[in-house]
């Protein structure tokens, strides 16, 4: 017995709580049984070091979640305005991709995207153009490292009432909510190149541009990505709590707020899972972005 | 010194820039007015001074200028108009009063800080054992990541009203989406900072045969501090935000998100200012009390500048 408990201890545990659970209630203890196996399973498979496993464990672990939370709703008899199983929130999903497509487009692609190109590129060129003289970095990267840390969403009434309530309010939102980041990072990535490189680009007689275009843009490029990969989550987000300010009846922010009152939370898990999936694929696009620009970077390789 | 005048001139320049922008933001609500008032304006129709932009009203009705600095309901209030609804709502008012900015911010910071609490304390446990156990880096450390790309913030209503139904009301649900704010960045930090030891202080330690405890609490848990209290500056930061917009919806009665809610119903342009720079303080404050810490425990540890 004793070496059986040194030798497998944490099984022994969770037997012990998988038993204790069912002498409870038996939902409990199917669902911890549920958990322990999916949690062996897990661990079983982590020790193989075959490269498929990276992409399997986590696969294996979010289907468990799913799994888990689908048991609790159904044995439990959690009402749908509480908590709607995973199931129903895919029929949803399934029943409603017309609207859901249409509050895509309205918040992701009209709101957040043209947003987010304008604020970059705004940050960029700012970024370029402060870097010129030192004074003006000195005094605008410690504004600026303050001012990315405030509760920007804050000002979305204001921008709400200033553009009104369609898409280009949201837009407005993302620029002042992406702007500093980048900004930020761009800054600091354009003082990457070190004075050994720079005085290597003024031997070759190259000037400001060269030296820029050829060194320092390319040297900065880790810095801006991590500015833009940063960006790129707070975009969705600004674009869907400016929508709580009013907006069109169209919107993820808006469709969101309206299911929450009526209580048809479904569609609001529909909702934040499109939200989700497009958060996702647009942090990896830019991801996918940055491997492929600085390549050269140690962490890239 | 030499750090703060360029800092001043660009806040200065920023206020300047402010300042010239409220007149063309202005000018139709303070032409409109003077109409009212009898002041003769061009053009005289209303509907044609909508067609106009600000600029050119401007020009055309100097007389109306100084009216755009003084307005009761704004496009754009001065900064100084601002400023004076911040002392009012703040040192003139009694604390407990319901137009005191300080109860407001009062309600928002004590979600932030049990929010941000309850947070730290979760991701640094996350982290220990993300870092100890191998199945659970694997499986759980890409749903962290994954997660931070997800606007949790867009379920901030939707976790407000259900425990509202369960009967969960107050401060815990707003300091629940705090917590989940804050709970990530420090996840990712801690993990990071309990990896830094490199494989020669580790192999130190084994030929010094310390045990994995031993391991955690002289090395690692040391070594994690400076990751640690970045990660804590943009985690505390983050659950302001959180109690902030868990106050939007439900018409929550007090905090700073209502009082900008608020604001934003009935068009009461100073207050949503004065709100946002009541926040703007407090997220101030935060970070520097979190920038102090860092610093006094690090030179307690021996590894402050």
């Amino acid at each position: 017995m004793n070496a059986l408990l040194n030798r497998y201890p944490g099984d022994l545990v969770g037997a012990g709580a998988i038993a204790l659970g069912f002498a409870v209630d038996w939902r409990l203890g199917a669902i911890l049984a549920l958990w322990l196996v999916a949690w062996r399973a897990n661990t079983a498979l982590a020790g193989f070091g075959t490269p498929g496993v990276r992409y399997l464990v986590p696969a294996v672990f979010g289907a468990t979640l799913l799994g888990l939370w689908e048991m609790t709703v159904q044995l439990y008899d959690v009402p749908g305005v509480i908590l709607p199983a995973p199931t129903d929130i895919a029929a949803r999903f399934a029943a409603s991709t017309d609207i859901l497509w249409a509050d895509f487009v309205q918040t992701f692609v009209k709101g957040a995207l043209s947003g987010y190109a304008i604020g970059c590129g705004a940050a960029f060129a700012t970024a370029i153009v402060i870097d010129r003289t030192p004074f003006l970095r000195k005094g605008l990267l410690p504004v600026g490292n303050f001012i990315a840390a405030l509760p920007i969403v804050g000002t979305a009434p204001i921008l709400v009432m200033w553009f009104g309530f369609d898409w280009q309010s949201k837009a407005a939102v993302v620029v002042v909510m992406v702007f500093f980041p980048v900004l930020v990072n761009t800054v600091q990535g354009l003082a990457e190149a070190s004075t050994m490189q720079k005085d290597l680009m003024r031997t070759y007689a190259a000037g400001y541009w060269q030296t820029l275009f050829k060194l320092r843009l390319p040297a900065a490029m880790p810095f801006v990505f991590n500015g833009l990969k940063i960006a790129s989550t707070l975009a969705l987000i600004g674009a869907i709590v400016a929508e709580f300010f009013g907006s069109p009846v169209v919107g993820m922010g808006f469709r969101i707020s309206t299911s929450v009152g009526q209580l048809a939370l479904d569609m609001v898990w529909a909702e934040i899972t499109v939200a989700a999936l497009a958060g996702s694929l647009f942090y990896g696009a830019v991801a996918l972005a940055e491997r492929w620009v600085t390549f050269w970077h140690p962490s890239q390789r | 010194m030499k750090r703060l005048l360029p800092i001043l001139t660009v806040v200065a320049v920023l206020i300047g820039l402010w300042y010239v922008a409220v007149a063309p933001m202005n000018i139709h609500g303070a032409v409109d007015i003077a109409a009212r008032g009898g002041m003769a304006v061009t053009p005289e129709a209303p509907a044609e001074r909508r067609e106009m932009g600000g600029w050119a009203l401007m020009v055309r009705n100097t007389g109306a200028i100084p009216l755009t600095y003084a307005l009761d309901r704004p496009q754009l209030p001065a900064p100084h108009q601002v400023a004076v609804e911040l002392w009012d709502t703040t040192v003139e008012k009694r604390v407990t009063s319901r137009r005191s900015l300080i109860y407001h911010g009062w309600i928002t910071l004590s979600a932030t800080l049990l929010g941000f609490a309850i947070g730290s304390a979760l991701g640094i446990a996350l982290a220990v054992g993300i870092v100890h156990n191998r199945a659970m880096d694997m499986g759980v450390m890409p749903w962290a990541i994954a997660s931070q790309t997800i606007p949790i913030l867009a379920i901030a209503p939707m976790i407000i009203v259900v425990l509202n139904s369960v009967g969960v009301q107050g401060l815990l649900p707003k300091a629940m989406i705090s917590a989940y704010l804050s709970f990530f960045p420090v996840v990712v930090g801690m993990v990071k900072g309990l990896r830094s030891p490199d494989a020669m202080q580790l192999d130190l330690l084994r030929t010094y045969s310390a045990s994995g405890a031993q391991a955690f609490w002289k090395l690692r848990l040391p070594a994690s501090m400076l990751y640690l209290f970045t990660s804590l500056k943009i985690g505390i930061a983050a659950s302001l935000v959180g109690a902030i917009v868990g106050e939007l919806p439900t018409g929550a009665a007090g905090g700073l998100g209502a009082r900008l809610l608020a604001g934003s119903y009935y068009g009461q342009t100073i207050q949503i200012w004065s709100a946002l720079f009541g926040a703007a303080i407090v997220a101030a404050a935060l970070v520097g009390t979190v920038g102090l810490l860092q610093r006094v425990t690090l030179r307690r540890m021996g590894m402050g500048e």
